[in-house]
This record gives structure tokens, sequence and C-alpha cells, in this order.
């Protein structure tokens, strides 16, 4: 093909569209065999009877729509357990994310001050980047040995002559223990995020909105905030997202049994264990497809509000 | 927060000097915030089992080398030195493969004029937010159906088709590759693969580096796929090691100096590449995340 070095125009009649699908061919055949069929074959698993009874496997059995009722049948106590779940995923993602991003704007908004000019911004934003990178089963291993019955926390308490708090048989401190570290986690996170949306405002109309005299107050809520909220929208519905995998912290801290009373069990817990220790495909087919479907709107969301944004940019080459 | 913003607006010194302060105090608090926890894991990685008993302390002791013994001839996981170089035979592995294909694909999409170009875009883009949970179930039965169990071709093979890193990568080439390079590369002689492979990749370095970085450390701290695909001890990565460990502390029973140690040795190898390679890694996440 590259024979004819000396004729150029020539080199524009030939195709190189063989060598476009050679370049993206091993990410697609992967997709593909690794992604793609996986998934429907794990939505196929949704509408069959598939488990194991101790050593004897129960099933396929073409049951059409039953794990889906099954999922959805309120146990004898009232409740349902994939909404129990549901429930308690998005309880620790909120007691997480609320600190998260209010902690996120503060600093965002402190770091691009102009007036301010805070010093050692390399350092601190280092700093709290870190927490992000490390793996989350050691922070949730860490915590859980801080707070346990013979931890240091628990120390301190009867060294003052107060009784063992048990954190982890009780819901709320169970539950919020697990929100810290994400908010931990994240934080640093959302806050370089934001900070690149502050940047990306014209400057211009923090210039005119000091001429004319306005607090920063309202610099803040009438400029900043309204022109962020495409990003914040971003921030909070791609986190969302994060939160629904929840699955590390508490399946570390309470041993994948989502204690105490599953309260704190997530629906990725509740998919892994349906996978890895009852074996019940059918069942964890259901719960994926479930997964899959609360993703996918939540996906949609976010296409949504940072479509204009994308056309826009296409509009201008 | 928002109080002592109204003061600087009336052009007042001393309150300039006084948000400062406060900014300046809320820094340090989020600096502890964030570190503290590391401190006290370190400290107590110091510490023999009786000392950590007796309560709490922040200066460190002298049992550093002890716990490291204890954790490092840990039966119980197998072999730790064994987990870390697992771990990093997985990780260093994912990361270079992932980050070389999804480039490819990026680059192939941005450069050649084919047919069902956009529409191979679309489709990644598209398949960008599902969560690797939900095709968990097929991809493990797959994996059984191949005799692939214990292995770590199923953690790393499905790595070359990574959406997030081919979407960095295109935003990158969009922006950094002139395809005049590519043009010319062609008059003088030289074959698509080696114009990919020796002119155009050193210009996508930074761009490689930063996705290699957070490939890696992914991966390192990889605890779901794993746990489903490998159940011998042998072939452990660490995470799996921790929640083995944390299985095991109920009560007084273990050794928590050893505990604290086993955590320490997880999180280290990625302490330390984030120390040298922070400014990268702060860069990239804005570059990756926030579209338009």
């Amino acid at each position: 093909m590259s024979s004819n070095t000396n004729a150029p125009v020539k080199h524009k009649s030939i195709s190189y569209a063989k060598w476009g699908y050679l370049f993206i061919s091993p990410f697609f055949v992967v997709y593909i065999f690794c992604s793609l069929v996986p998934l429907f074959s794990t939505f196929y698993s949704a509408f069959f009877e598939d488990y194991m009874d101790g050593l004897k496997h129960v099933g396929p059995t073409f049951v059409g729509f039953e794990n889906f009722v099954t999922l959805f049948t309120p146990k004898s106590s009232g409740s349902i357990d994939i909404i129990n779940y549901a429930g308690n995923t998005m309880i620790m993602w909120i007691m997480g994310a609320v600190p998260q991003i209010v902690f996120a704007l503060l600093l965002a908004v402190i770091f691009t001050s102009e007036r301010m000019k805070i010093k050692g911004q390399t350092f601190f934003k280092t700093v709290i980047y870190m927490p992000n990178l490390i793996m989350a089963s050691a922070f949730a291993m860490l915590f859980f040995t801080l707070f346990s019955n013979v931890g240091p926390i628990n120390q301190m308490l009867t060294a003052n002559g107060g009784e063992i708090f048990e954190f982890f048989n009780n819901k709320w401190s169970a539950r919020s223990i697990v929100a810290f570290i994400n908010f931990l986690m994240w934080f640093g996170n959302t806050t370089i995020l934001l900070m690149a949306g502050i940047m990306g405002i014209d400057q211009s109309l923090f210039e005119a909105a000091s001429i004319d005299g306005a607090t920063s107050v309202q610099v803040f809520f009438r400029i900043t905030l309204p022109l962020l909220m495409p990003i914040i929208i971003y921030v909070v519905i791609t986190a969302l997202i994060g939160g629904l995998q929840m699955f590390d912290v508490p399946q570390i801290i309470s041993s994948g049994k989502g204690s105490p009373n599953n309260t704190t069990k997530t629906l990725v817990m509740a998919l892994n264990n349906y996978i890895g220790t009852s074996k019940n495909y059918g069942m964890a087919g259901t719960v994926s497809i479930v997964l899959f479907i609360i993703t996918g709107v939540l996906s949609f969301v976010v296409f949504r509000t940072t479509e204009p944004k994308k056309e826009k940019k296409g509009g201008k080459k | 927060m928002a109080s002592h913003m109204e003061y600087i607006d009336k052009g007042n010194k001393t309150s300039l000097l006084i948000a400062k302060i406060v900014s300046y105090i809320f820094l340090v608090f989020v600096t502890v915030l964030s570190l503290f926890s590391f401190y006290l894991l370190i400290i107590n990685a110091t510490r023999s089992n009786a000392q950590l008993q007796a309560g709490f302390t922040l200066l460190p002791k002298e049992h550093f080398i002890d716990n490291l013994v204890t954790a490092w001839n840990d039966q119980s996981i197998f072999f730790l030195p064994q987990g870390m170089l697992n771990s990093f035979i997985v990780s260093a592995c994912t990361c270079i493969i992932s980050t070389y294909f999804s480039a490819m694909t990026a680059y192939g999409v941005c450069v050649y004029d084919f047919k069902g170009r956009n529409v191979a875009h679309k489709f990644i883009i598209l398949v960008m937010m599902i969560p690797t949970q939900v095709s968990a179930l097929g991809f493990v039965k797959l994996v059984n159906a191949l005799g692939l169990t214990n292995t770590y071709w199923p953690l790393i093979i499905p790595a070359i088709a990574a959406p997030a890193t081919y979407f960095y990568m295109k935003q990158y080439i969009d922006s950094t590759l002139p395809l005049e390079i590519v043009e010319a590369a062609r008059v003088d002689g030289s074959n698509e693969f080696r114009t990919f492979n020796f002119i155009c990749t050193p210009i996508l370095k930074p761009a490689l580096a930063v996705q290699m970085i957070f490939s890696f450390v992914g991966t390192w701290n990889n605890f779901f796929t794993p746990a489903l695909i490998l159940d011998k001890k042998e072939v452990w990565t660490l995470p799996i090691m921790l929640s083995v460990v944390r299985s095991r502390i109920n009560s007084q029973a273990g050794d928590m100096g050893e505990v604290y140690m086993i955590i320490l040795l997880a999180i280290v190898p990625v302490v330390v590449v984030y120390l040298f390679l922070s400014k990268f890694i702060i860069g990239g996440v804005t570059l990756g995340s926030v579209k338009g």
C-alpha cells in the first residue's frame, strides 16, 4: 500500500477504512464476548428457576416472570426484601452524598477564590484526593477495627467509665460508618470536578457582579450556583449510579451479612449473595435486571443534562 | 462560610483576613479528616496486641517488625506476599492491555473514516454507564463453562474493552493529535500500525499514563469480580485476603497488630504511586469525567 510514495495525490484515493475496522475490532470482540453476551445470558437466567438446594441442582426450568413476582412479594413480616435493600442503599448513599457535595462546594469555592488566593493548594488537593485511591475494603477493615467492641473508640468510652457501645449492632451507627467512609473517599474527587466547573464560568460575570456591588453571598447564589447546576447534576447522578453499586464497604464491615438485621445490606450485596453463596441464578438474574433498569433510567437523565453542551461544542467545529 | 463572605466585599482588609483564616482552618480540618485514619493505621501497625488492648496512643511503638513477621507468616490467608504479587500481576497486565487497546480503539475512531464509525462511538458511550455487576452472573457462568475459574484471564482479558478509557482517549486524541502527522507518516511509507505504535503513542503519552494509573489502582482495589472468580487461597488478591481477615476478627481472638499491618501493606503500594504521580492523577480526574 505504501510503496507508491512519490504520488501523494494517489494516496487520497486509497481507502483506509479497513484499518479503522482493524483498530476497533479487539475492543468490540472482547466487549461482545465478555460483557454483552454475559449481559443477555444474565437477563435470560431471570426467567428460569435455577438454584442449588444443598448439593442438588434444581432447574433450570422456565418459569416466566415468577422470579419477579417472588422478588416483589412481601415477606410474612410485610416487608419486601428487594425494596429494603434498595432503601438501605439509598439511605447510606444520601447520608454520605449530602456532606460530600456540601464539603466539595465549599472547598471548590475556597480554592478558586481570586480574592483569597489560598496558598498550598497542591498540598491540600493531594491530601483530600488521596482517600479516593485507597482500597475501599481496606478502609472498611480499618473502620471496623476502630469501632469494634474491643477497638480504640470503645476503649475511650470505657476508660471514662462509660459502657461499650456496639456500633455494628445498631443500624444507624452501622449505616453512619458506611456513609462516612463513602463521604471520606469521594469528597476530594467531587471537589476537583466542581473546581473545573467553577473555572469554566465566564470570569467577566464575576467582575460585572462585583462592579454592580453584589456581595459574595449573592455572587455565589445568583451566579456560581446556577451556572454550576449542570455540573452539580452530572456529579450527583454519576455519584448516584456509583452509589447503587455500593458493595465493598458494607460487605466487608458486616462480613457479607448486612448486619444488624439486614439494615446495611445493599442491592449488589444481595446480588453477590445470590451468585456466590446461595447460587440462586434465577433470582440473581432478576436482581440484575432491576439494577440495570434503575441505572438505565439514571443514565438517561445524565445524557439529557449533558447533551445540549455537546451539541454546542460540535456546532463550533 | 456564608457570613464571612459578605465582609470581603466591603473591601475591608481585616475582613478578608478573617475569611482567609476561616478558610485555612477549614482546610486544616479536612486535611486532618483525610489523614487521621492513615495516621492511626500506621501507629497501630507498630503496636503489639497487648498494647492495642491497653488503649489509645498517638505515638508509635516498637513492634512494627514483629507485626510484619506475623502478617508475613500468617497461613490462614495463604501467604501475604503472594497476595501482593498476585494483585500486582493482575493490575499490571490489566493496566497495560486495557490502556493500549482502548487507546487503539479511540485512535481508530478518530483517525479513520469508515462506515459505522459513529455507530461504534455511540455504542461505546451508551454502554459506558452499565455497571459490571449487572452482567456478573452471565460472566461467572461463562468463566465456569470455559474452566477459567481460579485463573487471571477472566480478570485481565475483559479489560481490553474499557469504555471509560476509550472515552478519555477519544477526547484527548481529538484535541491533541494533528491528523497531518498520520498523513505525513503515510507519505514516508509508514505502515498504519507503525504509525500508531511509534509515532502517535509518544504524543499520547500523558493521557496514556493517566489511564494506566487509574486502571492499575482500580484493579488493585477491585473486590467484586475477583471474589466471584477466585476461590483458591493461592490465587487470592489482596481485597479477598482482607475480607478473610475481617471474618476472623470477632471479639478478642485475633492479633490486632497483625490486622493493622495487613491493611497497611494492602494500601502502601498505591499510596507510594500516588505520592509520586499525584499531579497527573488530579489533573486526569477532570479530563476524564466532565463532558463538553
